[in-house]
């Protein structure tokens, strides 16, 4: 007896009633076994992805502390070696550079891809016309793979035909080593990083901005406020939250860097650009050493967590204030 | 309906604002075309440059005269196809895979009452914490022998597919969307008789429309941007993903064959995003303000 062709809405009273009847097929037995069959029905939902999560995310997370105290290699298994690989990794003078690039390169990310996106979103919030053709345009070097952004800017870079050198000639500006310089290596990867991801950046600042009451703005004006101050008083308080997260977010993102100098300098000139995530790859599968590797990862899992929890504790209490 | 913003309409209409106005404008619209169109200029007209025009000082802004060859050559010489194909096929596995794994986990959770639903739902937000490149290395030992059954996924697409299901961002994602679904709706479904597959499949599904779409974006673009992992996972040539071999192979190739490469590689995600622009940019802008 099939009963699809009863109306889908059924009168309140039918579905609180205790003797609605199973429709054919459905197990009859007591309230344990149908427990039992609810329960096996729902993991047989879960299964899936319950594996990957453990096997590709929470096996992993406890292996990499494991690994750390270990002297490993794939196929034989570990040794105990305590903190040794942590006391090898430390004084290899590639930790310190590798530290040293990895937060300068955070540093500048910071400084840089914060202001330029949210001057951007400030000006473009203003403009009333062409507004789609603004958020398409800016979004879409995220678009374009990053391996092709970094062999793009490698180009533009380029010592000869690089068209970066070329644009400082034709201002008459002295020229630059960019990213072959021990000193400029690090701020050219930043350009190369700003400009490749600032479009998801500012158009969530376009969205924040979008959501200021007007009657703000008319308040403040209507006290006197110029524009500097309707910033600084009404803009910036008021999108004061998203900036905090996009912060934590960039810290999180421009701490793993990877693909940037691994592309553009391959690490060099003289370790300026090897970063923290470099060096772990290179420990893995340069010097087959991947104790040190681990104990690398570590490290930066420690540090990186601890933004990651500030991050999630923020937005979760401000979804339950909004 | 326009809505105030810094400047208010009063100053704009001003003839001093209008001035200001249009020169702010004009000097964005220049701005962004150079900094964000001409990047992508420069690469399309520089691979129909001839090897010796697009090193030459100063460079052209147009090709002298243009030739395809570029593109032809990289067709054929990087052998594109065959890393377009991987990086498809890698693609896509991934995405059906976590739209299936990601999907019937999330119902599960949100609508099935597992035993233990809280305590494994709170070990997969837990993963949020975890920045994904610090587990790369063991996560790339996992892949290499998988506990228990002792094979290899590297060199295998499932190396990107398994992985990718684990996603704690696209699973809340899902979950949160279900959350909201009325159980009475469901319930209705069940009394006319069908099972909690049916129920998914029929009812769930249908109207989880936006939210499947936003995690199939997401799901894509991850894959085919992903670098280090890919790079970990296919040391076989014959089965790197275009991002792979592209590093790879830049290093003894001409430079206009390179770039044109590097053409090819880009059109599949800026032509989705063309496609989907509207979409894409409503979920960024939606999804930051109401997290």
């Amino acid at each position: 007896m099939k009963t699809a062709s009863k109306p889908a809405a059924l009168p309140p009273a039918a579905l609180g009633a205790p003797e609605v009847p199973r429709p054919a097929g459905r197990r009859t037995g007591g309230p344990w076994r149908r427990r039992l069959a609810d329960q096996s029905r729902a993991y047989a939902f879960l299964i899936g992805g319950l594996l990957c999560f453990a096997l590709f995310s929470w096996y992993p997370a406890i292996r990499a502390v494991v690994i750390a105290f270990q002297k490993y290699t794939p196929g034989s298994g570990g040794e105990w070696v305590g903190t040794a690989n942590f006391t090898r990794v430390f004084h290899d003078p590639e930790f310190t550079a590798a530290w040293r690039n990895t937060l300068t390169f955070t540093l500048l990310a910071l400084l840089i891809g914060f202001a330029v996106p949210f001057v951007m979103a400030l000006v473009l919030n203003e403009l009333r016309h062409a507004k789609a053709f603004f958020r398409v345009v800016v979004y879409l070097p995220v678009m374009i793979p990053p391996v092709v952004s970094a062999l793009l800017w490698k180009w533009f870079y380029d010592p000869g035909a690089g068209l970066a050198n070329e644009a400082l000639r034709y201002l008459h500006l002295p020229t630059s080593n960019w990213s072959n310089g021990a000193d400029t290596a690090l701020v050219s990867l930043v350009i190369v990083a700003t400009w490749a991801n600032l479009g998801g950046t500012v158009l969530i600042y376009l969205a924040a901005l979008q959501s200021i009451p007007g009657e703000l703005y008319e308040a403040a004006e209507l006290d006197g406020a110029n524009i500097w101050q309707r910033i600084r008083h009404v803009t910036i308080p008021q999108t004061r939250f998203i900036i905090l997260m996009l912060m934590l977010l960039q810290i999180i993102a421009t701490m793993q860097v990877f693909t940037e100098p691994f592309v553009i300098t391959g690490g060099g000139p003289e370790n300026a650009t090897v970063t923290v995530l470099y060096l772990i790859y290179k420990y893995a599968f340069l010097y087959n050493d991947f104790g040190g590797a681990c104990a690398l990862s570590v490290m930066l899992l420690v540090l990186l967590s601890a933004f990651s929890a500030l991050y999630l504790r923020l937005t979760r209490s401000g979804g339950e204030d909004s | 309906m326009s809505t105030r913003t810094l400047v208010s309409p009063l100053a704009l209409a001003r003839p001093r604002g209008k001035a200001l106005y249009w020169t702010v404008f004009t000097g964005v619209v220049l701005l962004f075309a150079l900094a964000f169109l001409f990047p992508v200029y420069w690469m399309v007209t520089g691979a129909m440059k001839s090897p010796d025009e697009v090193s030459r000082t100063p460079p052209t802004l147009v090709p002298q005269d243009w030739s395809l060859s570029g593109y032809t050559d990289a067709w054929d010489l990087m052998d594109l196809p065959t890393h377009l194909w991987n990086t498809v096929v890698q693609a896509t596995g991934a995405w059906m895979l976590q739209l299936v794994f990601c999907t019937a986990a999330a119902y599960a959770l949100s609508k099935l009452k597992p035993a233990f639903g809280k305590v494994i739902l709170g070990g997969i937000l837990a993963t949020l914490m975890v920045p994904a490149q610090a587990l790369v290395v063991p996560k790339y030992l996992t892949v290499a022998d998988l506990p228990l059954i002792h094979t290899s996924l590297l060199n295998d697409p499932l190396g990107i597919w398994l992985p990718a299901v684990a996603n704690a961002f696209n699973l809340y994602l899902l979950k949160r969307f279900f959350d909201q679904i009325p159980r009475d709706v469901l319930e209705a479904a069940e009394i006319d008789g069908a099972g909690r597959l049916r129920t998914l499949w029929s009812i769930v599904l249908p109207m989880s429309r936006p939210v499947l779409g936003v995690v199939s974006i997401f799901a894509l673009v991850a894959v085919w941007q992903d670098f280090l992992w890919p790079l970990m996972v296919f040391s076989d040539t014959d089965k790197q993903p275009i991002s792979v071999a592209l590093v790879q192979l830049s290093q003894n190739i001409q430079l206009t064959v390179l770039i044109a490469a590097m053409v090819i590689a880009s059109i599949p995600m800026v032509v989705m995003f063309l496609v989907f622009q509207r979409h894409i940019i409503a979920g960024i802008s939606a999804g930051s303000t109401k997290g």
